[in-house]
């Protein structure tokens, strides 16, 4: 059992955003002030201002990768400068593991960086002057860690991530896949809590991309971060998360598990994203379940709750007899019929876009 | 009519050409008295025209095709006495700029974001300061000034006095101004002393103990040890001498570095750098100059950094700085020269400080330019990684932008070494002070070897200094005690080994001279016999061919030239430069170029102007002509481009005064000297830039090229020169700069312009006035032309979409 203390400390959300929102331009603070909180972007382009982020209010548990996705201008990058506060929010509060963000002193605010947050961009924004090492040691450094230790850390992140061999290369000596994992390894260098990544993959060449995805699942699986990650890719976004914040405008149009968003889409501009989505990619095992019907005859083979339908499907399809589904306690929660995953695999798509 | 309508530009220019001529024609029975120099004025003087006609007798001469004088030559115009009796007429003039700038604010303002006139007034208050100044001297100066251009009488405070004031004031400041008590050692009391002067002479003091002190560890001496004792001391402790670095030391020392900072490459260029220049026996004004270097740029380095950042951080300090930069780039060397003499005494501080002036400008631009330059995602990541703003300066934004701060490094270093000559004319001692003797002696092959030495000083402590900034540490390294400290322990032994060799050499050598201590320049080796010699042959077979070409380039291209430049009125050369300013970029840089060109024609130099511009224009046609054809022919090819590039570099390290010395020898003392040198000079950087903006032409587009089937003149004619050619442009504004520096440095051999009041203020102690206006007349020329070429090669690379 986990002590009083942690299970409190996971309850409380690690990052908490209360009606964000930041606008670009002279005199948005006086404009937001006028409107009441009810902004259209239309009005204040009219007057000179740009709308980045609308009315943002979400939480992050410990442990929970939230991905923010969104197509160029939507905000997405702007809500993340806003809780990594490298831009001012225009109004709204946040919380980071209960502390208040923005009224937090100059001084608060580097040692909250210095020991809590990690940031990878997407054109890695390497030290051009440093080696892969310096880089990954930079944070170290410049939190006052002696230049032996933040090596010695430096050099087990470059193991970490792979690139040992390559700890005295200097960023453009490596390829973007290279440099990207050095990013990471600088951001993670300190430790810290929270873990942001904004587009890391973007600029990588599609096969890299998936590779880095991998490499970076492997990564949570290993160190379990609380994590924000920006993406204007979706089948990233469906990849990698566990909730994912579709934004449009500045406004998060929906936020959501990416089976909740598969399945009933918010708005009509998040259905768009969802249409080529092939479900048995997204839909968890959990979602075609039936209850378990006492009378049946179980195969021996057992299946998780929390498996992707498309991983297990050859193995369910194998199998004449409905297949046990079982919670991570080995539990038995549901039976599935492979007559429901083949519908998923081959006959729902149309029907739900037509009507 | 079609074409004409779609370029509406080129009827512009039809219509600015057409006027600039007709005003040309209409100067009429004045033209024959301009084209003679101070013509003009003389004839003022002798009673023979009146300088300024009434309103309506003008009127009456301008509708009869004549231009009233005033309109020919702007004379001497009374403002100091208008300012002080402020006439009701004037105030009204003052609220009425005032109230249309603040309106047109407002207007403006209002008009793009819906704010209240509270705000408004909040955020743009500053500017209404400056639309005050702006509309105080536009209706207390410029427009009393325009009221006696029309009606008024010539006055007895004029502009032409504008040099004897500055002179006046800057007298004042240095003597007068604010005496503070100071205590004199020598007559034991206290005394009133101006603060300025005791500041400036508290730098200079600190400047040229910086300089003592490197200069006698490298040579020896006794400077030193007085400042912290005294003569009389000295002189009773005659051992206290500082002995001098053996060169031997000193050589193997700096190939150490080399090979220690880069490798075997950098090793064999110091030790071959300065075993020339110890061989040839030039080691003592080596160490002189270099000693005088090593102050100079270091301290550039860091004032240009510090004004970089500054720049960088705030904007209004930017604003601010643009002009002055603008100004003190394009400012000729000599026009400094006084000022800083009379603030700062002469002696190689003041050449240093001379030097700090002219290298600095270039540092703060590089270091401002790589700034803006670092990407914000590294800003960002530098945020991320917990930096305060010290770390984020230093450890980020700094070492990021390194590319473009070391071009300015190196930019210093040229600089500093491009100047040693320059400031040898206010007492500062080395090479380019014997270099100036040596080729007041016309030995040619002397000023060669020295103007050789001071580029070799200038490449090695360039590599040197690049190597040194690219250095990377190897962290994991567990070296024991002796190899860590290799280098430290072998300059150790390089020394040891050096006073051993140069105390054997005592023994060896006869004579009173130790060749393994000095090679004192008597002695060393010299190749001026067979240099002279070869010029002597030169000369023997070409003389006449040079002559006549001489005297066919004088007499019928450069006389008519000058002649014509000379007949341009006041009113015309504004027509065609406003026009051309307004063609390009509307009526701001109309105006921009119209109050530069008035700085000018205010003061009473105009037709040296004229001549300066007459021979700046002939010499940057000519280097264009020559650099964008060289440049192009070598563009084609990567090597042919790559070894322009090297020898551009060269050429630019060579102290402008090297390029007099082989012109001098083959015309003699004419304006053909001048030019030649002049085009050498000036063709450098129409060359370099020309190659850059070629081989700047994306790939693809070269490719689409040859796929649409063009020739390789085609390509070169449709494609790659458009593209380059506000990058040429660039070259040709840079070619114009160099050009004028050139010419007024030319007046060191004779000219008739501008140049030669900047020479003869020189030796003149109430020079300061004369020295700085001169200087700013040539730096408007310069200016003018600067911001005609920035704004139309900005404008174009918008529009061909070029970053």
């Amino acid at each position: 059992m986990p002590s009083q203390d942690t299970s409190s400390k996971q309850k409380q959300p690690v990052v908490k955003c209360e009606s964000v929102y930041k606008i670009f331009g002279e005199n948005a603070e006086k404009m937001l002030q006028s409107s009441n909180g009810k902004v259209d972007a239309k009005e204040f382009q009219d007057a000179g201002c740009v709308v980045g982020v609308n009315n943002a209010s979400f939480e992050v548990h410990h442990g929970e990768m939230l991905v923010i996705m969104g197509l160029s201008g939507s905000g997405k990058s702007t809500l993340l400068r806003c809780i990594s506060r490298l831009t001012d929010t225009t109004a709204g509060q946040i919380f980071i593991e209960g502390e208040d963000l923005l009224a937090l002193s100059g001084k608060e605010l580097i040692e909250l960086r210095r020991n809590k947050m990690g940031m990878v961009f997407q054109s890695f924004a390497l030290l051009p002057h440093k080696t892969v090492l310096e880089n990954i040691a930079f944070p170290l450094q410049v939190k006052g860690n002696s230049t032996k230790d933040s090596m010695i850390r430096a050099m087990e992140m470059v193991e970490l991530v792979g690139l040992d061999g390559r700890e005295n290369y200097f960023p453009r000596e490596l390829s973007g896949g290279q440099q990207q994992r050095v990013g990471i390894a600088r951001s993670l260098a300190v430790e810290p809590d929270i873990w942001f990544l904004d587009e890391p993959f973007s600029a990588l060449d599609p096969l890299i991309r998936k590779e880095m995805q991998d490499e970076f699942l492997r990564l949570q699986g290993v160190l379990n971060k609380t994590i924000l990650f920006v993406t204007h890719d979706f089948d990233e976004a469906l990849r990698l998360a566990d909730r994912i914040a579709i934004m449009k405008d500045g406004i998060i149009e929906q936020l959501d598990t990416p089976a909740n968003i598969v399945l009933n889409p918010a708005t009509e501009y998040v259905r768009k994203f969802t249409e080529e989505v092939p479900r048995e990619k997204v839909l968890k095992i959990e979602t075609v379940m039936e209850p378990l019907d006492s009378s049946e005859e179980l195969a021996d083979l057992k299946v998780s709750k929390d498996a992707i339908i498309e991983t297990v499907a050859e193995a369910v399809l194998n199998e004449q007899k409905p297949i046990a589904v079982v919670d991570e306690n080995d539990k038995i929660v549901g039976v599935i019929h492979n007559s429901k995953v083949i519908h998923v695999l081959f006959g729902d798509n149309k029907e739900e876009t037509n009507d | 009519m079609d074409y004409l309508k779609n370029n509406p530009k080129l009827v512009q220019l039809g219509v600015v050409l057409i006027g600039f001529v007709v005003l040309i024609l209409m100067t009429g029975q004045y033209s024959e008295i301009i084209d003679v120099r101070d013509g003009f004025t003389k004839a003022v003087e002798k009673g023979q025209i009146v300088p300024v006609t009434g309103f309506s007798e003008s009127v009456s001469m301008i509708l009869s095709g004549q231009l009233p004088p005033q309109f020919v030559r702007i004379p001497e115009l009374n403002f100091l006495n208008l300012v002080v009796s402020t006439s009701i007429v004037y105030i009204l003039t003052t609220l009425l700029i005032m109230a249309g700038l603040i309106f047109n604010n407002y207007y403006s303002k209002i008009q793009s974001s819906k704010i209240s006139l509270i705000d408004w007034f909040k955020r743009y208050w500053t500017k209404l300061f400056l639309y005050v100044i702006i509309s105080i001297f536009g209706g207390f100066f410029v427009a009393p000034t325009l009221f006696t251009w029309f009606f008024g009488e010539p006055g007895t405070s004029s502009f032409w006095d504008l040099p004897i004031i500055v002179t006046d004031y800057g007298n004042f400041l240095m003597y007068e101004w604010f005496p503070i008590q100071v205590y004199d050692p020598d007559i034991e009391e206290f005394e009133d002393k101006a603060l300025i002067f005791q500041i400036t002479r508290g730098i200079s003091a600190a400047l040229l103990f910086c300089i003592a002190l490197i200069r006698e560890i490298l040579l020896g001496g006794v400077k030193t040890i007085v400042a912290f004792t005294s003569w009389d001391w000295l002189s009773e402790n005659e051992w206290a001498y500082w002995p001098a670095l053996p060169w031997t030391v000193v050589c193997a020392t700096t190939t150490m570095l080399g090979y220690a900072l880069q490798g075997r490459g950098l090793a064999m260029l110091a030790c071959f750098g300065t075993l020339y220049i110890s061989i040839f026996g030039q080691w003592e004004p080596s160490m002189e100059t270099l000693s005088f270097v090593l102050i100079a740029a270091p301290v550039s380095v860091i004032l240009g950094l510090f004004f970089g950042v500054w720049s960088y951080k705030s904007k209004s300090v930017e604003v601010v700085l643009a002009p002055l930069l603008n100004i003190a780039q394009s400012l000729p060397h000599f026009s400094y020269l006084v000022p800083v003499m009379v603030f700062f005494g002469i002696g190689d501080q003041a050449g240093a400080i001379a030097t700090i002036i002219f290298a600095t400008p270039p540092m703060i631009r590089l270091t401002l330019l790589g700034l803006k330059r670092v990407s914000p995602e590294v800003l960002d990541a530098g945020m991320m990684s917990g930096c305060h703003n010290y770390q984020l300066m230093f450890k980020v934004l700094i070492p990021t932008a390194r590319r473009d701060i070391l071009i300015g490094v190196n930019q210093v270093i040229m600089q500093c070494l491009a100047m040693a000559v320059i400031a040898s004319f206010i007492g500062a001692k080395g090479l380019g002070f014997n270099l100036l003797l040596a080729l007041n002696q016309l030995r040619v092959g002397q000023a060669l070897e020295l103007g050789l030495c001071i580029v070799i000083i200038a490449v090695v402590l360039d590599k040197l200094s690049m190597a040194w900034a690219n250095k990377q540490t190897d962290y994991f390294a567990d070296l024991p005690f002796m190899l860590r400290h290799k280098w430290s322990l072998l300059f150790g032994v390089i020394l040891l080994i050096g006073i051993v060799l140069s105390y054997i050499g005592t023994f060896i050598f006869k004579g009173g001279i130790n060749y393994l201590y000095l090679i004192p320049h008597t002695k060393g080796v010299t190749l001026e016999p067979m240099l002279q010699g070869g010029i002597d042959w030169f000369l023997d077979y070409f003389f006449f061919s040079l002559q006549d070409f001489n005297k066919w380039l004088i007499v019928d291209i450069l006389l008519p030239m000058r002649e014509s430049y000379l007949s341009m009125p006041v009113s015309a050369t504004f027509f065609l430069v406003m026009g051309i300013g307004y063609i390009v970029g509307g009526i701001r840089s109309a105006l921009i170029v119209g109050l530069c060109l008035l700085f000018i024609a205010l003061l009473e130099w105009w037709d040296r102007a004229l001549i300066t511009a007459y021979m700046a224009s002939f010499g940057v046609i000519a280097s264009a002509i020559i650099g964008i054809t060289a440049g192009s022919l070598c563009a084609q090819n990567k090597l042919a481009s790559k070894v322009i590039l090297l020898l551009c570099d060269t050429f630019q390290t060579f102290p402008s005064f090297v390029y007099l010395i082989p012109v001098m020898i083959l015309f003699g003392v004419t304006d053909t000297t001048v030019l030649i040198a002049v085009i050498i000079y000036a063709t450098i950087p129409a060359t370099r830039y020309t190659v850059e903006g070629l081989n700047s032409v994306p790939e693809d587009l070269q490719d689409a090229g040859s796929m649409s089937g063009v020739s390789r003149i085609q390509r070169w004619v449709k494609i790659e020169l458009p593209l380059a050619f506000p990058h040429i442009m660039l070259g040709v504004n840079q070619t114009v700069i160099f050009a004028l520096f050139m010419v007024i440095i030319g007046a060191f051999i004779g000219t008739e312009d501008l140049g030669q009041f900047i020479i003869k203020a020189l030796s003149d102690k109430q020079g300061i006035g004369n020295g700085l206006l001169l200087g700013l007349c040539v730096a408007s020329i310069g200016l003018t032309v600067d911001h005609l070429i920035q704004t139309w090669a900005s404008r174009r690379r918008k529009l061909l979409g070029i970053n």
